[in-house]
């Protein structure tokens, strides 16, 4: 009874079809064919895109720096096997739009040959300052999705003086099993992880949090936490979208996170179970970020499985090895059926935010018939950020972005549970997409016409200044001219008198 | 290789139930109480649904067609023929046929379709139209059929009920009379009290619905039995009819305890006149509803407290639907006042303070 008043009342969600039952009980494949090219992009992950140090031709080693970060918020990239550089340039990004972004095309040599970096023998003795460089060093960001890079995190963390380390365990997203694997075969490896992240933070409290959809996963967690009384395991009920990280930190702390702010300014921050996970292999075993498990699932997947895969991997390597049916698929979705992107093709390749891709059949599809709105206010029941999307997509359907904004069109998540429960099938993500890239633009290209006005405007008054200076110049000059030619005129006055005396 | 791309964005799985699958589950739950009221009032009740719903979809069909759509898929999403369903039942069921067509032109042609269609109206297409007809069409509107189930001796066979819908009604004396709340108010006008009133009334005929009353409206157990199933497939939330319901019983009671000789029970406001049917049917309908529980339980709060203040001192005996349309015009404004708290804001949408640690 107590713990109906102790945690918090979660906000909206839906429920939806699980579809991980055959995954989540099969071990993560390990032995995936290395491809012959692998396609690594210089942006993985939130902030800009590193920037490359190899040259084509050149020989690297699986874990070698390909390319550096640059800025405060941004990450490296690592080579994922060892081979030959091949080409620095722009191919098709794993993009809805499928536009060209700069990609290192790597040559594999099938030798698979580590670089590591020196490991510490007590990484404990190591000053957080030091766990967050080698963590930012080794390419790791939030591989639950949202790439933010994570050395950054930590920093953050540790100036803010966080009291709760957050380890998101809930997987909330259908099809995707790749945690709950991860959990339940490499729970020590996370652990260890997690003890690494609050060493970096200097905190002292950590919850994994995992929904009761996945029990497996959490007696293995609970099992593996039990000599570090500072870990906290702790199951959370089964609702899209449970891994959300503000509706997480609400449900885990009762702290609501204020807009506008970061969770680590009100002393909580979150991140993956896969994260910690690369935090254990970065720092234990000085390997960089070079593979992630994904899960391949969908109607259309002869053989789905969790499969540990290089990054860069093309699409289309993973599909045949899991034995996708591309005739069947309707549909090629990167990440979860909620939150993921529907992809044009499969030459593109994998990256570090790749958690799931799914070759999903018309069937398994929503209908994308629309119809009218008919006002059930489903969307407003399910929405967990508090919106109205319902008078938000009125509003961008006849292009009055500025109302749209007003209802909280920035405060929407593109969790997807109001397209999700929409019996009018109306695509309501996509409009919000849409109006926040419009609103975007629409700001840029104000901010760009008020340059060029203040531009025009300087010239003007330079232009104005210098005609002005000429003017005066010129005065000058023709009062300078009268006044040596009246010296002159003097001077021969005078010599005229000197002569006549 | 196939590629459906659109929407590119999730979500790219969802619940399976569409517009139309939602306007049969409605009309599903209608099915016990429409089938019971066609049985009670016979074969003029029968002519009165037909001639109703037929015209419903021949308007739709019109204004569709008008608009230069296509029509057959509009039809299907069971928008019009719910409107038009839903208006039969709250007609008096031996009215003439005109009433239906006349109506169902009301209800789909002004009530929605000017509008711009499913969706947009402000106000229950249903009700608008039996209101409209309420004060165009007095006499029809209220002229109420003896009980007369079909295959009893009494009641018209199928040639007389022709002549009944078709070219009026004869002997109306003999086949007609008062609801039970028509004949309160007529009463208490001749300053008798309830004790007096109410000596042959039955309250369980009444609650299963033999009784006076319009088409559908009368069982009281029917509906609510369609209304609670409604909820319990989700069509529905429990938020508007409680709420309605429950503001009606309570005043009721209140000057029911304060006067019995003449504010009426809330027994007898529940099983009679189309107050059940509205709350569950009516005034849930999405479109002209508010979109927050909050919203919704403010709107079912202000049907019923209309509807209570109606019948007891306005000049119809019944007033739901009036009540309906009188909200329906106030939930725009319900809408705007009661939303949702943002995530991370509070109720004025400014963001929270960051608490000190």
């Amino acid at each position: 009874m107590m713990s109906l008043f102790k945690n918090p009342r979660i906000r909206g969600g839906v429920h939806p079809e699980a579809r991980k039952e055959n995954l989540s009980d099969e071990k993560i494949v390990t032995q995936f064919p290395l491809p012959k090219t692998l396609y690594i992009p210089l942006q993985q992950h939130v902030g800009k895109p590193a920037e490359p140090l190899i040259r084509v031709g050149d020989k690297v080693l699986k874990g070698q720096l390909l390319a550096y970060s640059q800025g405060l918020v941004s990450a490296p990239v690592h080579a994922p096997s060892s081979g030959i550089i091949l080409d620095v340039n722009d191919y098709p990004a794993p993009h809805p739009s499928a536009l060209p972004i700069r990609m290192i095309v790597l040559e594999t040599d099938g030798l698979d040959e580590w670089f590591t970096s020196p490991v510490p023998e007590d990484p404990f003795q190591l000053t957080p300052e030091d766990i967050s460089l080698r963590v930012g060093a080794a390419g790791i960001v939030g591989l639950g999705g949202a790439t933010f890079p994570t050395a950054v995190k930590l920093n953050m963390g540790r100036e803010n003086q966080i009291d709760t380390l957050i380890i998101n365990g809930s997987e909330c997203e259908p099809y995707l099993s790749c945690d709950d694997r991860l959990m339940q075969e490499r729970a020590e490896q996370i652990i260890d992880g997690v003890r690494l992240m609050l060493h970096g933070m200097e905190s002292d409290h950590a919850v994994v949090a995992i929904e009761d959809n996945k029990p497996q996963a959490f007696y293995a967690m609970q099992s593996a936490a039990k000599p570090y009384p500072l870990i906290e395991v702790r199951q959370i009920p089964t609702q899209y979208p449970m891994g959300w990280d503000r509706q997480l930190i609400k449900y885990v702390t009762g702290k609501e996170v204020p807009v506008g702010c970061r969770s680590s300014e009100i002393g909580v921050t979150i991140h993956n179970v896969g994260t910690a996970h690369a935090v254990h292999k970065a720092i234990r075993h000085g390997q960089a970020l070079v593979s992630r498990v994904v899960t391949i699932s969908g109607g259309a997947v002869g053989r789905p499985m969790n499969v540990e895969v290089p990054l860069g991997t093309l699409i289309s390597e993973v599909f045949n090895f899991c034995a996708v049916d591309l005739e069947q698929t309707a549909r090629i979705v990167m990440g979860g059926p909620m939150m993921g992107d529907s992809l044009p093709h499969t030459g593109l390749p994998t990256v570090k935010a790749t958690s799931g891709l799914l070759a999903l059949t018309q069937h398994e599809l929503k209908s994308s018939d629309v119809q009218p709105c008919i006002r059930c206010a489903g969307c407003v029941s399910v929405c967990p950020a508090g919106l109205r999307p319902l008078d938000m997509a009125n509003n961008i359907r006849v292009n009055q972005l500025d109302a749209a904004v007003d209802l909280g069109l920035k405060d929407c998540i593109s969790c997807g549970c109001c397209s999700y429960i929409c019996p009018s099938n109306i695509p309501l993500v996509q409009y919000f997409k849409y109006a926040s890239g419009e609103v975007i633009a629409r700001q840029q290209a104000q901010h760009k016409s008020e340059q060029t006005k203040r531009l025009m405007d300087d010239r003007n008054a330079r232009m104005e200044r210098i005609a002005k200076q000429q003017e005066e110049d010129e005065k000058a000059r023709i009062a300078a001219k009268a006044e040596r030619e009246r010296l002159k005129a003097e001077q021969a006055a005078q010599a005229e008198q000197e002569s006549l005396a | 290789m196939i590629v459906n791309m659109r929407p590119k964005s999730g979500a790219h799985i969802g619940v399976k139930a569409n517009v139309s699958f939602i306007m049969w589950q409605v009309m599903l739950a209608l099915i016990p109480a429409t089938v019971f009221g066609l049985w009670l009032f016979g074969w003029p009740a029968i002519n009165l649904f037909i001639v109703t719903l037929l015209s419903g979809l021949l308007f739709e069909a019109v204004c569709i067609r008008l608009q230069g759509r296509a029509v057959k898929p509009v039809l299907m999403d069971g928008s019009a023929l719910l409107s038009a369903w839903l208006l039969a039942l709250t007609l008096p069921p031996w009215a003439p046929w005109w009433i239906g067509v006349v109506g169902s032109a009301l209800a789909i042609i002004l009530g929605k379709q000017v509008y711009g269609g499913l969706g947009q109206n402000l106000f229950n297409p249903a009700m608008l139209a039996r209101v409209a007809l309420l004060i165009s069409f007095p006499i029809e509107m209220t002229t109420w059929a003896n009980v007369s189930p079909l295959f009893f001796s009494q009641s018209p066979g199928l040639i007389e009920s022709w002549h009944i819908t078709f070219s009026g009604l004869e002997n109306i004396d003999a086949k007609t009379g008062a609801t039970v709340l028509g004949m309160i108010k007529t009463e208490f006008s001749q300053h008798h009290v309830l004790s007096e009133i109410l000596q042959d009334y039955s309250g369980f005929g009444n609650f299963i619905g033999w009784a006076r009353g319009s088409l559908g409206e009368t069982s009281v157990l029917l509906i609510g039995l369609g209304g609670l199933w409604l909820m319990r497939q989700g069509i529905i939330q429990w938020h508007i009819p409680f709420s309605l319901l429950g503001s009606v019983v309570i005043l009721a009671s209140i000057f029911h305890l304060i006067d019995d000789q003449h504010f009426i029970s809330p027994l007898l406001h529940l099983s009679s006149g189309g107050l059940v049917l509205v709350a569950f049917f009516i005034a849930t309908d999405y479109v002209t509803s508010p979109n927050t529980q909050a919203g919704q339980i403010v709107f079912g709060m202000g049907c019923g407290v209309l509807i209570f203040v109606i019948r007891t001192w306005g000049a119809y005996p019944e007033g739901s639907g009036f009540a309906v349309l009188l909200m329906n015009s106030a939930t725009p404004l319900i809408d705007y006042y009661i939303k949702p708290r943002i995530y991370g804001r509070d109720r004025q949408g400014k963001p929270l303070e960051i608490p000190k640690s």
